[in-house]
C-alpha cells in the first residue's frame, strides 16, 4: 500500500473517533443521540480529506502517519473543548482550518526548504523580535504575571509559538555549518571538553535568549522548552555530551539565579514545591489539576462528567480547563487509559519525527527534523509535566489539543516542515510512494 | 548523527514514561488520599449533585430529604429537614460547606448510593445517574416529640428509648435541640455556644455521674457472680466510714439485715457500698465491661459522636480494674463515674431482655430508588452480661422501686414498671452555672415488667430536684406513648 493510501485509511478511524466523541458529549448533555455528531464528523473528515488530497499531489512520499496523528490530537481537543464550551469549539474548528491553510501554504512555498538556510540570520532576528513583542508598549499583554501575548487590534497571538520554529530553523542551519568546527576546535581544559569560543558565540546568544525570556517575558515554560531544544540539537550535531552538561549547568545556574531574584519565577517554583501552602490562592490551579486527575481513576468519569466550575456558579474548579489544564480534564473524563492514549500519540509523533531525521541524507534536513520533533515533544512534556507536578506549572499549550489559534497554526506549520523534510528524505531513500511496504518496515 | 538521534528519542521515551508514571500516581495510586484532602471540594460537590436519599421515621414521616436547585450542569441538591429541630439529634445534618454529622454521616454511603466499583462501572455504561437510597429508621415520632417536650420543661438532658429484644432505638432526644435547617446560616453560632452546646448529642456524647441508677449494675454483678443471692442480708447502717469519709444513707436511715429488694427499693447507699467492697475491683469492672462500659457502644453513629462510659481519672482517662478506686463509691454511682444516657438505656434493655444486650441501631431498612428493600436490620446480640435468672431477680427488685420505693412517679396505670432512680449531686458544676444545689437526675427502667416492650433512660442536668421528681415522669410519658402506639 502506498504511503498516501495508508494516510487515508488512518484518517477514517480518526474521523469516526471524533464522531463518537461528539455523540458521547451530546448524549451526556441532552440524554439523546443527535445527528449533529455525524455532521461534525463529516465536516472533520472532509477537511482532513482535502488536506490529504493536497498532500497526495504535493508530497506523495511524505510520512503517512504524522498527519493522521495530528488529526487524532485535534479530534481529542475539539471534543474536549466542545464539552467545555460550544463557542470555544467553533473557534477551535476555525483555527484548525486556518492551521491547515497555513500548512498547505508552507508546503506550497517552501517546497525547496533549503532556502531557509539562506535567510537563517533573518529568521533568527524575526524569532527574537517575536519573543520581544509581548514587552513592547501598546501591543504587549500580560497574563498571570507573564508576558505571553501580543495584541494588535483584533489580532492577538502568542509569538513564542512561532518563535520556536524560527529558533529551530536557525539552529539547524547554523549547527549544520559549524558542527565540524565545534567538534574539531574543542579543547580540553581541566578534563572538560569546551567548545571553541569563537563559534560558540551564537550559542551563547541562545542561552541569553532563554534567560531573557525568563526575566523579561517571565515565561518559564517557553524558556525551558527553547533551551532543551537547543541542547538536543547541540548534542545531535556535535555528539558531545559534555556540551549538553555545560549547557544544562549554565541554564540551571541562570534559572536558579533568576528564581531567587525574579518574584514571578520564584513563586512558580515555590508553588511547585509546596502547593498546599496556599491552597485557595497560588496553589489553587495545580492542586485542582491534581484533584481533577484523582477523580479520573483508571477509566475516567466519561465525557461531560467532570466538574469544571462549582455547580450553580461560575467559579472555576479547574482553572484554564481549555488551555493549560486540558490534560487534567482528559484524565478526569477518560481516565489513566485516555491519558496514556494521548501520551502515546505524542510519542508516536516523536517516533515518526526522529525517523524522518534518521532517514534524511543531508545535515540540515537531519537537524531540522530533529529540532522540530524535539521542540514539539518537549512542549508536550513541559505542559503535561506541569499539570502533573513533575515540573513547575507554566502556561504552555498542549500541542494540537489546547484551545488557541497561535498554537494550532504554529504547530501545523511545524508539521508541514517535517513533512517537507520527510518527502525528500523518503524519496531519496527510495521508501516513498513507489516502493512497497517492505522497505518502509525496515527504516 | 544518527546514534545521537536514537539516544534523543530514548530520552523522549523516558520523559513520557515519567508523565505516565505521575499521571498513574495521581489518578490511581494516590487518588484516595487526594480525595480526602481538605482543599479538595470535589467529593462534596459531586455528592451535592447526587440526589441524596431520604431519611424516614418508623411510621414513614420524612425526617430529611433533598430538593433540587438550579438545572443543567448547575443542578445540585440541598438538604431539607421538614420536622425541624425534632430530629436534629440523632439524625444530624448534611451540607456541602459544613460537612455532615451523626446519622447522616454514618449512613452516607447508603444515602448517596455508593456501591462497589464494579456496579458503578456498570451504571456508568448504562448511563444511569447515581441516586441515593432511602434509609428508614426505628424512631417513633410521637415518642420523640414527647421526650423533647418533657425535656424542654425539665431542663437540659437526654432520653434514649430502646426496644430490648432487637436493640431498635425508638427515641434519642437531646435538649437543647437545634434545627438542622439553620446550620448553613447559624453554623458558627451553633458550634460555638459553650453553654447550650446544641450540636452536642447529649444522648450519646453526654457523660454524667449516674448516681443510684448504677446500683442496678452493682446488683447485677453481685447476683451473677454469686457474691449475694436475693436473700443475702447485709447490715446497712445510716452512716459508714469509707476511706476516711462517711458514706451516708438518705435521712441517715438504718437498714439492719436488708436484702436486695429492700436495699434497691430504698436506694440504700451503705448496703451497695458494702456490696461493692465485697465484689472487689475485678468483678465489678468485669460486669461493667460486660454491659458495655469502657467501650464505644455499637450504635450506628460516627465513633467520634458516641462517648464511652466508665470511671475516669482527673485527666479524663478511663480507669480499669487495676487502678485504685473507691469501690464503695463506684458501687453507688459516684467516684468520677461518668456514663452516657445511651449506656444506661442499654443496661435497662439488657435486664429487660433476659440478660441479653442487643446492639443499639437507629436504622431499620434501606430502600433503593425503585422502592425495593435492599438491606434490613438483622438484630444482633452485643453480649450477655447476666443470666435470665439474674435478670428476673433484678426485675423483681426494680419493680419494687416503682411500686413502693423511690421511683413511684414512673408508675403507669395498669402496667407493671421496673426501674431505678438516680440523683447525683453535682455542686459547683460549671455547666450549670456553678450552683451548689445542682443535681443530675436520672431514671432508667422498662415496661411492662413482665413482657418488656421498651427500655428507657432519661436524665436531666442541673436540676435542684431528684430523679423521681423530674426524670421518672419523663420515663412514664415516653413509655406510655410508645406502649399506646403498639
Amino acid at each position: 500500500m502506498s504511503a498516501r493510501n495508508r494516510e487515508l485509511f488512518a484518517l477514517v478511524p480518526v474521523a469516526m473517533l471524533l464522531t463518537a466523541g461528539f455523540a458521547a458529549v451530546f448524549a451526556q448533555e441532552s440524554s439523546q443521540l443527535d445527528n449533529l455528531s455525524l455532521i461534525y464528523g463529516a465536516y472533520f473528515f472532509a477537511v482532513c480529506l482535502a488536506t490529504h488530497i493536497y498532500l497526495r499531489m504535493r508530497l506523495p512520499d511524505a510520512d503517512p502517519y504524522l498527519f493522521p496523528l495530528a488529526a487524532l490530537l485535534m479530534a481529542f481537543g475539539l471534543v474536549m473543548i466542545y464539552r467545555i464550551d460550544a463557542d470555544l469549539a467553533r473557534d477551535q474548528a476555525n483555527w484548525f482550518v486556518l492551521g491547515l491553510v497555513l500548512f498547505a501554504l508552507t508546503i506550497q512555498f517552501l517546497r525547496d526548504y533549503d532556502v531557509l538556510e539562506r535567510y537563517r540570520y533573518t529568521i533568527a532576528v524575526v524569532g527574537l523580535l517575536l519573543l520581544l513583542a509581548p514587552r513592547l508598549p501598546g501591543i504587549g499583554e500580560q497574563v498571570n504575571g507573564a508576558y505571553l501575548g501580543v495584541k494588535a487590534g483584533p489580532l492577538a497571538f502568542q509569538p513564542a509559538e512561532f518563535s520556536k520554529i524560527c529558533l529551530v530553523v536557525f539552529l539547524a542551519s547554523y549547527l549544520r555549518e559549524h558542527r565540524e568546527v565545534l567538534i574539531v576546535g574543542a579543547r580540553r581544559v581541566l578534563g572538560v571538553t569546551l567548545p571553541p569560543l569563537k563559534h560558540f558565540g551564537p550559542m551563547l546568544v541562545v542561552w541569553g535568549a532563554s534567560m531573557f525570556m525568563l526575566v523579561f517575558i517571565r515565561d518559564l515554560g517557553s524558556s525551558l522548552m527553547f533551551f532543551a531544544a537547543f541542547l538536543a540539537l547541540l548534542y545531535v550535531a556535535t555528539g558531545r555530551f559534555s556540551f549538553v552538561v555545560i549547557g544544562m549547568a549554565m541554564f540551571l545556574v541562570g534559572a536558579w539565579f533568576f528564581a531567587a531574584t525574579v518574584p514571578h519565577v520564584h513563586d512558580r517554583v515555590e508553588i511547585w514545591l509546596d502547593p498546599y501552602a496556599h491552597p485557595q490562592a497560588s496553589g489553587y490551579q495545580i492542586l485542582q489539576s491534581i484533584f481533577s486527575q484523582a477523580d479520573g481513576g483508571l477509566f475516567g468519569k466519561g465525557f461531560g462528567q467532570a466538574l469544571i466550575t462549582v455547580p450553580g456558579t461560575d467559579n472555576a474548579l479547574l482553572p484554564a480547563a481549555q488551555t493549560d489544564t486540558i490534560y487534567s480534564l482528559i484524565v478526569n473524563e477518560l481516565g489513566l487509559f485516555g491519558a496514556c492514549a494521548v501520551i502515546l500519540t505524542y510519542l508516536l509523533i516523536a517516533a515518526r519525527g526522529f525517523k524522518i531525521a534518521l532517514l534524511s541524507a543531508d545535515g540540515f534536513s537531519k537537524l531540522l527534523a530533529t529540532g522540530l520533533t524535539a521542540v514539539f515533544s518537549i512542549q508536550a512534556f513541559v505542559i503535561i509535566g506541569g499539570v502533573t507536578r513533575v515540573i513547575p506549572l507554566t502556561g504552555v499549550t498542549l500541542p494540537f489539543i489546547s484551545y488557541g489559534g497561535s498554537s494550532i497554526v504554529a504547530n501545523f506549520v511545524l508539521l508541514a516542515l517535517l513533512l517537507l523534510v520527510s518527502d525528500r528524505a523518503r524519496r531519496e531513500a527510495g521508501v516513498g510512494a513507489r516502493s512497497g511496504d517492505l522497505v518502509l518496515g525496515k527504516t | 548523527m544518527n546514534r545521537q538521534i536514537v539516544k534523543l528519542f530514548g530520552l523522549v521515551v523516558v520523559l513520557f514514561a515519567v508523565l505516565v508514571g505521575f499521571t498513574s500516581y495521581w489518578a490511581v495510586f494516590d487518588a484516595a488520599s487526594l480525595k480526602g484532602k481538605d482543599a479538595n471540594k470535589r467529593p462534596l460537590l459531586e455528592q451535592q449533585q447526587i440526589k441524596r436519599g431520604r431519611i424516614l421515621a418508623a411510621d414513614g414521616t420524612v425526617i430529611a430529604r433533598s430538593v433540587p436547585k438550579g438545572h443543567g450542569s448547575g443542578l445540585r441538591y440541598v438538604r431539607r429537614y421538614p420536622e425541624g429541630s425534632l430530629y436534629g439529634h440523632p439524625i444530624g445534618y448534611s451540607f456541602v460547606q459544613f460537612g455532615d454529622s451523626e446519622f447522616e454521616q454514618f449512613h452516607n454511603d447508603e444515602l448517596v448510593g455508593n456501591e462497589s466499583e464494579f456496579s458503578s462501572i456498570l451504571d456508568q455504561l448504562r448511563g444511569a445517574k447515581q441516586e441515593g437510597n432511602d434509609v428508614v429508621t426505628n424512631l417513633d415520632p410521637t415518642a420523640q416529640a414527647t421526650a423533647l417536650e418533657d425535656l424542654s420543661e425539665a431542663g437540659f438532658g437526654a432520653v434514649v428509648a430502646i426496644e430490648p429484644q432487637s436493640g431498635r432505638v425508638r427515641v434519642a432526644a437531646s435538649n437543647p435541640p437545634y434545627d438542622p435547617n439553620r446550620v448553613p446560616y447559624e453554623y458558627s453560632k451553633l458550634s460555638t455556644n459553650k453553654i447550650e452546646t446544641p450540636l452536642f448529642n447529649r444522648a450519646t456524647q453526654g457523660q454524667y455521674p449516674p448516681g443510684s441508677t448504677f446500683k442496678v449494675v452493682t446488683a447485677a454483678a453481685g447476683l451473677e457472680s454469686g457474691v449475694i443471692t436475693p436473700e443475702t442480708p447485709i447490715d446497712a447502717p445510716g452512716s459508714l466510714e469509707v476511706e476516711g469519709t462517711p458514706l451516708e444513707n438518705d435521712f441517715g436511715l438504718d437498714f439492719p439485715g436488708a436484702t436486695l429488694d429492700e436495699a434497691l427499693t430504698n436506694s440504700v447507699n451503705t448496703w451497695f457500698g458494702q456490696l461493692g467492697q465485697r465484689l472487689g475491683n475485678d468483678t465489678l469492672f468485669e460486669y461493667m465491661e460486660r454491659f458495655g462500659f469502657n467501650s464505644t457502644p455499637a450504635i450506628d453513629l460516627p465513633a467520634g459522636e458516641v462517648s464511652k462510659s466508665g470511671v475516669f481519672n482527673e485527666e479524663g482517662e478511663l480507669l480499669g480494674a487495676n487502678d485504685p478506686v473507691d469501690l464503695a463509691r463506684v458501687a453507688i454511682g459516684q467516684e468520677r463515674l461518668a456514663v452516657t444516657p445511651l449506656q444506661m438505656a442499654l443496661v435497662a434493655a439488657a435486664i429487660a431482655n433476659k440478660g441479653k444486650e442487643m446492639k443499639p441501631q437507629i436504622w431499620s431498612r434501606v430502600v433503593d430508588p425503585d422502592g425495593r428493600v435492599t438491606k434490613r436490620l438483622d438484630p444482633s446480640q452485643y453480649s450477655q452480661p447476666i443470666s435470665a435468672e439474674t435478670a428476673e431477680e433484678l426485675t423483681t427488685a426494680m419493680e419494687g422501686v416503682v411500686s413502693e420505693g423511690t421511683g413511684t412517679n414512673a408508675e403507669i396505670p395498669g402496667v407493671a414498671v421496673a426501674g431505678k432512680t438516680g440523683t447525683a449531686e453535682t455542686p459547683g458544676n460549671e455547666a450549670c452555672g456553678g450552683g451548689e444545689e445542682e443535681n443530675q437526675a436520672w431514671f432508667i427502667g422498662f415496661a411492662p415488667a413482665d413482657d418488656p416492650k421498651i427500655a428507657i433512660a432519661a436524665t436531666v442536668e442541673c436540676t435542684e430536684e431528684f430523679g423521681n421528681d423530674v426524670a421518672a415522669p419523663i420515663f412514664r410519658d415516653v413509655a406510655e406513648t410508645i406502649l399506646n402506639g403498639e
